[in-house]
């Protein structure tokens, strides 16, 4: 089941989430034909149980669904919304409005009783915001708050009056939105993690200088091994973050994945664009398109640093005895 | 990139996982009054007593069928074992190599005879064995050996020397990858696999002090030392193929992952005093545990290969210089962390092991394969060479 949907989905984003596809996105800011086509094929519902219409898959099983989202830095919010409306059918009954492009943030709310949320990833293409500070949920729609720029070009920092936040019920349950966030981060960076190391190999392969391919240099051929020791240290982090057989994550194996893959993302990066030279550093090579997205998923949903301090607290504060143990909790499974 | 995009989360059988229980209530006992930073020694403490009691317990050679001593049990079974082994400190020098990759080289190449003689003593830690391969001038080219093994009518005469041989003066048998045919210049052609009793006339075995102090490795010299026919191990002129396969052993296991365990383990007891914890202490300990999960999932997945059979020779590369590099990075991050304090109020017992590690981790990732030369082995199977 889980192959034949990754299947499906990487047919469908090879034909119609091109690069000159997302390139159109970021200029313009209009995602609703290719969110049009995402969501009538239904993988946006792979999380929601059957019972509410969707597919009723584990994490574990979706890994390769979001993993290809990296790998085809797709510029609409399937991973946010697969998780997003994850969530908010576990908890909201099935009459919730959970449709639509729905994104995870983290906010606060102002003396005033306004809420802002800072850099919400895809949140210029998202139509509502699954927003949570550290004890209420909210589930906003973009078009009833103000929207400005944030430093990736897809995100927005987003700002809802004290007027509308006072009509807004909050919801039933709080949800975790960074730790939601870290686990689909993870599992997105790995993919483009996997896309940035195969793009770099095939360019070492075909780049001639000095009369030989610059892959059969030493010195490349070993930024390449450290570029692929990092990308599947990655993708076993990413499996162990969507390592769940419900849909929800635990927190102690997100705390691994993000961490590891936000690591992973600043080696692989850096060297992919030291092999590839001025040519990569250009608007017109798409290497661009992966490695700004590999730095953007890094920082939301907590940097590696961020994640370290959830993961040694639980380590010094939680355990005792060997690391050992902490570590075998976060690897081991059972399936 | 096929081979690598395989190395899936796998997961360790629930009778495998069983042995730890009883592995670790006999490891808590044994280990109770060892000090730190003796246990730092990881699989380089020596004890052949110790090895032998774990002979007794059926913890040697669990991997080999019971014809021969052993436990007919999987590669899992002995991952968890060694795991143990490693995170309490155990002094497993003794028998490490035999059991990790002699044993199985015996297992895979050797005749009935061969066996049937050494696997038996191998399972009951009375039969210790260390590695011949490197020499003055063959490093990481290996393929360079220049000991030769000359065909005589009841054997060979083997005739060189081998260096930086771990415990080869506290070891019954060496296996060693020599000449038996051709030149030096024919590289990989003519190579083979002699297993030498270190007790024969002509052989001399001269420690090597390290910079610790100790003297883990040796030179070791042959002097027309007369082997019998039936020291050849495998087919002769298969050394190469031998070596690799047995080096997919020597480099799988989690003996790449946990070098440094004990130390970590040791200054964590103190990051969880009150004089000890603070927020840099505490993000530094989920730093380090958040790059040992994965490799140990990795880990687990090659074993899972191995458990079918393959020899994931990439893999375990890829495996080895990202945890030699944990290795590393666990003494260096710990020195910054305790003399980045106002107090130096740090028991001694942590300096001491810090200071062992300290010494020793250039090691990790030097034996085994050089961080230089598993790239290359990488960039290989990445098709680029």
């Amino acid at each position: 089941m889980e192959d034949l949907l990754a299947d499906a989905l990487r047919q469908q984003l090879q034909d119609q989430c091109t690069t000159a596809v997302v390139r159109r996105i970021e200029a313009s800011g209009d995602a609703d034909a290719l969110w049009a086509h995402i969501d009538n094929s239904g993988f946006a519902d792979a999380l929601v149980p059957e019972a509410q219409g969707g597919s009723g898959l584990s994490l574990r099983e979706v890994l390769g669904l979001m993993s290809l989202c990296g790998r085809f830095t797709v510029p609409v919010p399937l991973a946010e919304t697969m998780m997003a409306r994850s969530v908010l059918a576990q908890t909201e009954g099935p009459d919730h409005p959970a449709r639509g492009r729905i994104t995870l943030a983290q906010g606060h709310l102002l003396p005033d009783g306004s809420l802002v949320c800072a850099s919400v990833q895809l949140g210029r293409v998202s139509d509502a915001v699954l927003v949570s500070d550290a004890v209420r949920s909210w589930l906003l729609f973009t078009q009833d708050g103000q929207s400005a720029s944030a430093s990736f070009v897809l995100d927005a920092n987003l700002h809802w009056s004290a007027q509308h936040m006072a009509i807004t019920q909050p919801l039933a349950q709080h949800h975790d939105t960074r730790l939601l966030l870290a686990c689909i981060n993870a599992a997105q960076l790995s993919g483009a993690l996997l896309a940035v190391f195969n793009n770099t190999l095939q360019y070492a392969n075909d780049r001639v200088q000095f009369g030989k391919a610059i892959g059969k240099f030493q010195a490349i051929q070993h930024q390449l091994s450290l570029m692929a020791e990092h990308s599947f240290a990655a993708h076993m982090a990413a499996q162990l973050g969507c390592a769940s057989d419900t849909a929800s994550p635990d927190p102690v194996r997100v705390a691994v994945a993000k961490a590891r893959t936000s690591e992973a993302a600043l080696e692989v990066a850096g060297l992919s664009h030291s092999i590839h030279g001025a040519i990569g550093f250009t608007h017109e090579f798409d290497l661009q398109l992966f490695t700004r997205r590999l730095h953007a998923w890094r920082q939301a949903g907590g940097s590696e640093s961020y994640w370290h301090t959830v993961l040694g607290e639980e380590l010094v504060d939680q355990r005792r005895g060997l690391a050992l143990d902490l570590i075998r909790s976060a690897t081991d499974t059972t399936v | 990139m096929s081979t690598l995009d395989s190395l899936n989360l796998s997961s360790i059988p629930a009778a495998d996982e069983a042995l730890r229980t009883e592995v670790r209530a006999f490891l808590i006992e044994a280990m109770r009054d060892v000090p730190a930073h003796v246990r730092a020694k990881s699989w380089s403490g020596y004890d052949p007593a110790f090895s032998r009691a774990l002979g007794k317990r059926g913890w040697l050679g669990i991997t080999f069928p019971k014809e021969y001593g052993g436990a007919g049990r999987s590669a899992f079974a002995r991952f968890v074992l060694v795991e143990e082994f490693l995170n309490f400190g155990a002094p497993v020098g003794s028998h490490w190599i035999a059991d990790r990759q002699s044993g199985p080289l015996i297992l895979k190449y050797g005749t009935l005879a061969q066996k049937q003689f050494y696997l038996p003593a191998i399972c009951r830690g009375e039969s210790f064995f260390c590695i011949g391969m490197s020499e003055p001038n063959s490093g990481s080219d290996l393929a360079s050996v220049k000991t030769r093994a000359v065909k005589t009518a009841t054997g060979w005469s083997l005739s060189g020397q081998k260096i930086w041989t771990t415990n080869a003066h506290h070891c019954h048998y060496m296996i060693a990858l020599v000449r038996t045919s051709g030149d030096p210049q024919d590289r990989h052609k003519g190579l083979s696999q002699v297993i030498v009793d270190l007790s024969l006339p002509g052989v001399t075995v001269r420690p090597i002090t390290d910079l610790s102090g100790d003297s883990h490795f040796c030179e070791v010299f042959f002097d027309e030392v007369q082997l019998t026919d039936d020291a050849l191990i495998g087919a002769e002129g298969q050394g190469w193929e031998q070596v690799t396969a047995e080096l997919a052993f020597e480099r799988s296991g989690p003996e790449r992952l946990y070098s440094s365990i004990v130390l970590f383990d040791q200054w964590l007891a103190f990051v969880r005093t009150p004089q000890g914890r603070t927020p840099e202490a505490v993000r530094l300990a989920g730093k380090i545990a958040s790059q040992l999960a994965p490799l140990r999932a990795m880990s687990v997945a090659i074993t899972e290969k191995l458990t079918r059979g393959e020899s994931p020779v990439v893999e375990a590369a890829l495996v080895k210089d990202l945890g030699t590099g944990v290795e590393q990075l666990i003494p260096a991050s710990i020195a910054d962390d305790l003399f980045s304090r106002e107090s130096a109020d740090i028991p001694l017992e942590l300096l001491q092991t810090l200071t062992y590690v300290t010494q020793v981790a250039p090691s990790y990732s030097l034996r085994g394969g050089t961080r230089d030369i598993l790239r290359g082995m990488i960039a290989r199977g990445l098709g680029l060479r």
